[in-house]
């Protein structure tokens, strides 16, 4: 399957959640519906497609501009040896999205991350708590509002509280 | 404050204990929580980010000629790797072409980190399972690669050296003697090793069979590198998209067979001899620097001796691996785009033009510039697939900047590798994986 028809066939197949297909530098980029993310991507990790790798989850901050931050996940097929990126956009007011656990082991980390960096509530998540930073650490950092070396409040001791 | 979901999740009788953050064989800071029925593991959970500095954070403080340094200080022992993943990321973002002789150049560094990665991982797990003459001789032949890294670099681990457009400068001109040591030292240390390991009943013991991850998790949970391979999945960046000149080597890619720490030891060991397979190869295509055009120039003593009396006008002769030092190397070294690359400091210093060319490139606001656009791109590291994200607005710095660490995907899966199984098991296993604080916690 070549890289157009195989596009083709995922927007045929996927019809009720892609919003837009593009291309940037030569990477195929998915625009998923933030309802549907949880089964497209069920839907592209299975049969014909064989996304089966989660390669990777991050996020970026639009909420300045445009009100929303964007999900960016790529997929490998191990299979077709191709790479897809997916975004999808959610509000910045409310940034919520259903979560991957169940479909890959390592999006509880991933979105743990993205959790802890970005505010991002992954709807279904069994323990979505902070990755990289702590417990008691206040606002999530990569977002453009939190400033660069904001420093954080001391935290009380771990023994004695 | 919420208590940890082991906490809270324990049962009354066994009894909670920490591994970690600051344990001789947590190389690296790590926490593992474990929950235990004596020497038995009913349940773990392991806390990341000790080493969390905000590297994203800073990066899109940063300008995108400014931050190669901090990607040196992501996987610390393959610094090199991490330079090449950042700038072939942004050449494709920028549309660069690289000379052939600086692509050869970064192949050579590329195996020459990632045996040196290899080297690490192995010696660390070792030591932790009673073999310290494995450290110490591995060690000693990470000395020689370091050396010959050192020579060209200038450093051993924080390098720059793989810059945006190319390398910053040539190879030293004694490279060839110290690259032969070290692959000569390196395949002696490799026998050695091999024959205190491989049939060695200890080793065997606490690694065999042990860690055991199937083809299934290992996918799941997004592994890459030789620990994706130990499962018998024969996945290598350099193979599947080749990028530089690695389509035109002759490698193989070693894979094991139960996914358990000795195959991941095993399929590192074997690595590394294709490895110095490849760095022989692409030793052999590196053509010698050509000489210059002209004179060989003054030595740089003589040249400050007659300063003194009046500014000396012939060229002073510098080592090749000085940054800026000839003009006429550039060419085999550097793009020849002047939106990517430093001015040649001959310029600099000598014509007006050069430096305005120079204050252009360095000014806020000016400098590298990508479209305006998102990408991804990945490299072969020493732990797997290491891939930036970046997104550009079309100013001089990163609106995003992401990486794709390898061992954060793998230190993932270490809870489910070590949930019932002795406590003793968690070392090896714990070092098999190659856990990097730099690269995992960013």
């Amino acid at each position: 399957m070549g890289n157009e028809t195989l596009i083709e066939a995922i927007r045929t197949k996927l019809a009720a959640a892609v919003e837009s297909v593009s291309e940037s530098l030569g990477d195929q980029v998915l625009t998923v519906r933030p309802g549907s993310l949880r089964s497209a991507m069920a839907a592209l990790r299975e049969g014909p497609f064989d996304y089966a790798v989660l390669l990777d989850l991050t996020c970026v901050d639009y909420a300045a501009g445009e009100g929303r931050f964007e999900l960016v996940y790529h997929l490998y097929s191990m299979s077709r040896n191709t790479r897809l990126r997916l975004k999808v956009s959610v509000p910045a007011a409310d940034p919520a999205v259903d979560s991957l656990n169940g479909l890959w082991k390592n999006a509880d980390w991933l979105e743990r991350e993205v959790f802890d960096m970005f505010g991002v509530r992954f709807d279904g998540h069994p323990y979505l708590r902070r990755l990289l930073t702590y417990e008691g650490f206040e606002g999530h950092p990569l977002r453009k509002s939190y400033p660069w070396r904001l420093a954080q409040p001391r935290i009380p001791m771990k023994d004695k509280a | 404050m919420e208590t940890p979901r082991i906490q809270r999740d324990a049962r009354p009788e066994s009894m909670l204990i920490n591994m970690g953050p600051s344990h001789p064989a947590m190389h690296g800071t790590i926490r593992i929580m474990l929950e235990l029925d004596a020497e038995r593991i009913l349940n773990a959970e392991v806390e990341v980010g000790y080493l969390h500095r905000g590297f994203e954070k800073t990066c899109e403080n940063k300008t995108f000629f400014n931050l190669l340094p901090y990607t040196d200080r992501l996987n610390y022992v393959s610094p090199l790797i991490n330079n090449l993943g950042y700038a072939m990321t942004m050449e494709k973002m920028l549309g660069v072409g690289v000379p052939e002789r600086a692509q050869l150049i970064r192949v050579l560094m590329s195996e020459l980190s990632r045996v040196s990665d290899h080297l690490t991982c192995l010696a660390a797990m070792a030591m932790e399972c009673g073999a310290f003459t494995v450290f110490l001789y591995m060690m000693k032949a990470r000395e020689f690669l370091w050396d010959t890294i050192e020579f060209t670099a200038g450093a051993r681990m924080t390098t720059s050296y793989i810059r945006i457009g190319g390398v910053r400068a040539d190879l030293h001109p004694d490279w060839r003697g110290s690259l032969a040591t070290a692959v000569r030292e390196t395949r002696k240390v490799l026998k050695d090793v091999s024959g205190l390991l491989d049939e060695n009943s200890i080793f065997l013991g606490r690694t065999r069979g042990v860690g055991v991850i199937s083809k299934e998790d290992a996918l799941s949970y997004g592994w890459t590198g030789p620990c994706l391979r130990s499962t018998g999945i024969p996945y290598d960046v350099r193979k599947a998209s080749p990028y530089l000149v690695y389509d035109r080597l002759a490698f193989e890619v070693p894979v094991g067979e139960f996914g358990d720490n000795y195959d991941r030891y095993s399929v590192r060991m074997r690595e590394m001899g294709q490895s110095l397979r490849l760095l022989e190869q692409v030793a052999a295509l590196i053509p010698d620097a050509a000489p210059l055009t002209g004179s060989l120039g003054l030595e740089p003593a003589e040249a400050i001796r007659r300063s003194r009396r009046q500014r000396p006008d012939e060229r002073v002769h510098l080592s090749p691996n000085l940054e800026g030092s000839e003009k006429e190397r550039l060419g085999g070294l550097m793009t020849s785009d002047g939106r990517v690359g430093v001015p040649p400091k001959e310029d600099t210093y000598t014509t007006m033009e050069g430096l305005i060319g120079h204050f252009l490139f360095f000014m806020s606001g000016k400098g590298i510039r990508p479209p305006k656009g998102d990408v991804y791109f990945s490299v072969e590291g020493g732990n797997g697939e290491v891939g930036f994200y970046i997104v550009s607005d079309g100013t001089d710095r990163p609106y995003r900047l992401h990486l794709r660490a390898p061992c954060f995907h793998i230190v993932a899966a270490l809870e489910q590798l070590i949930k019932g199984r002795l406590i003793a098991d968690v070392i090896p296993t714990f070092g098999s994986m190659n856990m990097i604080g730099g690269e995992l916690d960013r």
